[in-house]
């Protein structure tokens, strides 16, 4: 029983931080009905920057202090803020009324051009992350099963931000115009709302969110890489896909319980189906629920 | 016109060159003029220390052996093209070394995918290669031409196996292995052979694959089932994030590793979670047998003051595999050197006593080397193959010659010559011995950095 509850609190961090990135997937689906694949990268990014900001530009690594940890996540923060919205307005603008195929292709395109431009210029070998003044081996007991508290900042800060990214689009001026702009955007335009603005605000708001998701991937597991946002990537699309694209509680959701299927299954089963069983759920979601576990189904929109 | 005869100056100078290459390439094989050998290695690029370290130590050989007077009254040179550690630019530096140089033998390369794509021209032309430390068991299947003057991959599992027994006294081994990398899987396999087979018991068997980053569903596994050691024979990257959520998941008995842990990103990653681990290793600056530290000491006055690594040491005793054969065989023929590098036997090599077996890998000896404080590795012993006895005995005590297998090293007490060793007390797990720390005196950093020479 300990052994289970260790394995569904391991499972619970890792959910977490897939359900932090799928945010960022979801938003801009929602907003654009495209799948950003550039997104994982982002949150490579994220990282990237997160280590440059703390051990390259700074000596923040060798005397991490919250405060520190904090500038370092701001820095990240805005330099993937800066490249989400430069890939919304170069990439993806010029493309908005061709067909959507097009923009996927670019997107895929924009994925690849991060991962391998970033073992250009980072190079290929992992680097150790140390922002943060906690490591993962500080952990306290509860039950008999350890917690650290990485794992307790990363679903903290995933609840928080969840939080916020709710208010800010239900109970907001900005948010309410992204939902128009979701719903119809030739009818927000007539309404006078900014459309450019808007996507461009929210492919900003999904990149910072990556950021911080790779600060916190890259506190718990500590190697940072090029090629880190592929699997993270991919696995918080298909939990995007699981809570119903397009819908914010839906990520979290389908976050927590990807997460959950992986840690179990690695314990119980094997190690060697864990990947293959989170896009076994894309496939099965995809046939029996399209719209997802909370997704609502297209037909409402129209 | 104009525009012409440049084009045919041109033409001519290289014709002219042309004819010059091969008339000294003709002479080589003559009785006279030296005898070339051909060293394929990559002098430029991501792993440039790789080539440069090795053709150190193959140089520093050389000249050695024409001090000595050469091979039947003649002396060597070796000739090296650069691959710019790229496969397909390995098989044509051998190509062009066995057919404008006329190499009598080939050394290289370090990693085994290039020497894998050197081999087929080497076994082509009937020209001897020796590869120096490319450990995949696949090289030498290339032909009756391919040597190695290292152990291969899965006899690192035997030393982990020998070592987890016999020294650390453990009985109960987890194993964590890689199962997208056969390196990891082969050296798993053998473990678990030579392990069970000394009496010990695997109690727990879990798998990632390389790229992973979350180990956490294994281990907790792992310490479910309470091993005393655990064995991880992956890359240095997985291994260090293995060994910190080790330490998380409260798993506080000793790692076990092969070579590719040797890279100073092992540390950078794993840091302090790593200490009190072992591994093992082709060789080590810290091993005080008399011929590691000659070793040490005349390739520092060679290159100012540089510390030999273990390519080196390796490409020095490929270097001297090949020219023992070629003083043994009758004429320096393809054929006739390679007969002769076939019955290598106990040749005294740097990094241990070298034996050729029936598929031309070198029966030798391995080192295991404790992760110290701050990443700095320790010697802690040397294991010898199955049945194979150390040649040198002022080297070391030796233990009872009719045991099959004997590790000798400094974490379990020496016994006085002659004498069976008394069975010690298992030390705790992850403690070392007094005698262990106090035979520790020089301490070394890990191979400069780049890509593992088997990635």
């Amino acid at each position: 029983m300990i052994h289970f509850l260790q394995h569904v609190v391991h499972g619970v961090s890792l959910g977490s931080i897939y359900a932090l990135i799928a945010l960022g997937y979801t938003m801009v689906y929602g907003v654009l009905k495209l799948i950003n694949f550039a997104h994982g990268d982002v949150f490579m990014l994220g990282s990237m920057m997160g280590w440059y900001a703390s051990s390259r530009w700074t000596q923040e690594a060798a005397h991490p202090s919250w405060l520190g940890a904090i500038a370092v996540t701001l820095v990240s923060m805005a330099i993937c803020g800066t490249t989400g919205f430069l890939i919304e307005r170069f990439g993806y603008r010029p493309l908005r009324d061709s067909p959507k195929l097009n923009s996927l292709i670019t997107a895929i395109g924009f994925s690849f051009l991060l991962e391998y431009g970033g073992q250009f210029v980072f190079g290929p070998n992992p680097r150790a992350f140390g922002a943060l003044p906690i490591s993962s081996s500080d952990q306290f007991p509860v039950l008999g099963v350890s917690i650290s508290y990485i794992d307790v900042l990363c679903v903290g800060v995933s609840v928080v931000l969840m939080v916020v990214l709710h208010r800010i689009i239900f109970h907001s001026r900005t948010g309410t115009a992204m939902r128009a702009v979701s719903w119809n955007p030739s009818v927000a335009a007539l309404m006078g709302i900014n459309i450019d603005r808007i996507i461009s605000f929210t492919f900003v708001l999904g990149s910072v969110l990556a950021a911080v998701a790779g600060i916190l991937f890259a506190s718990a597991y500590r190697k940072v890489d090029p090629l880190m946002g592929l699997m993270p990537g991919l696995k918080a699309f298909v939990a995007a896909v699981l809570g119903g694209i397009g819908n914010v509680q839906g990520a979290m959701l389908g976050g927590l319980i990807l997460g959950l299927a992986e840690q179990l299954v690695a314990s119980y089963v094997s190690s060697q189906w864990k990947d293959a069983i989170a896009f076994s759920i894309l496939i099965l979601i995809l046939l029996i629920k399209p719209s997802g576990l909370l997704g609502k189904g297209a037909a409402e929109k129209v | 016109m104009r525009r012409i005869l440049p084009s045919l100056l041109a033409l001519a100078a290289l014709a002219a060159c042309k004819k010059q290459d091969q008339g000294s390439g003709m002479m080589s094989p003559d009785a006279t003029g030296p005898i070339v050998i051909g060293e394929v290695g990559s002098m430029t690029g991501t792993e440039a220390t790789f080539g440069l370290s090795s053709a150190n130590g193959i140089q520093l050989a050389i000249d050695e052996f024409n001090a000595k007077g050469g091979v039947k009254g003649r002396q060597l040179q070796v000739k090296v093209l650069d691959d710019q550690g790229r496969p397909e630019e390995a098989a044509t530096a051998a190509t062009r070394l066995i057919a404008s140089e006329h190499v009598v033998a080939l050394l290289g390369e370090v990693a085994s995918t290039r020497s894998m794509f050197m081999a087929p021209k080497a076994q082509q032309a009937k020209v001897p290669m020796v590869t120096p430390s490319s450990t995949n068991p696949a090289v030498t299947e290339k032909g009756d031409y391919i040597f190695r003057a290292c152990f291969i991959d899965p006899f690192q599992g035997y030393v982990g196996a020998t070592f987890a027994h016999d020294n650390l006294k453990v009985k109960k081994v987890a194993i964590l292995k890689d199962v997208r990398n056969d390196y990891s899987v082969g050296l798993a396999k053998n473990f678990i052979e030579a392990f069970t087979k000394a009496g010990g018991q695997i109690v727990a068997q879990e798998s990632y694959s390389n790229g992973d980053v979350d180990f956490k569903a294994q281990l907790t596994n792992i310490k479910a089932a309470a091993p005393q050691a655990l064995y991880v024979p992956g890359y240095y990257t997985d291994v260090g994030l293995i060994a910190r959520q080790a330490r998380e998941a409260g798993i506080t008995v000793p790692l076990l590793g092969g070579d590719g842990w040797d890279s100073e990103k092992l540390y950078e990653i794993g840091g302090a979670a790593l200490e009190g681990s072992y591994f093992s290793n082709h060789y080590s600056v810290d091993d005080l047998s008399p011929r590691i530290q000659e070793f040490v000491v005349k390739f520092k006055k060679a290159y100012g003051g540089q510390v030999p690594d273990s390519l080196a040491a390796q490409a020095y005793d490929a270097a001297g595999m090949l020219y023992d054969a070629m003083k043994r065989a009758n004429d320096i023929s393809g054929p006739a050197v390679r007969d002769a590098l076939a019955q290598t036997k106990d040749y005294r090599g740097v990094t241990g006593d070298i034996t050729m077996d029936d598929k031309r890998n070198a029966t030798k000896p391995a080192v295991v080397l404790r992760v110290g404080k701050g990443g700095k590795y320790e010697f802690s012993g040397r294991i010898q193959p199955e049945g194979m006895k150390e040649s040198n005995p002022a080297e070391a005590p030796r233990a009872n010659p009719d045991q099959p297998k004997k590790t000798e090293g400094n974490t379990a007490p020496n016994p006085a010559p002659g004498t069976t060793p008394t069975p010690t007390p298992a030390p705790a797990p992850g403690a070392t011995t007094s005698a262990q720390n106090a035979a520790t005196t020089g301490q070394r950093q890990g191979v400069p950095a780049g890509e593992h020479p088997k990635k």
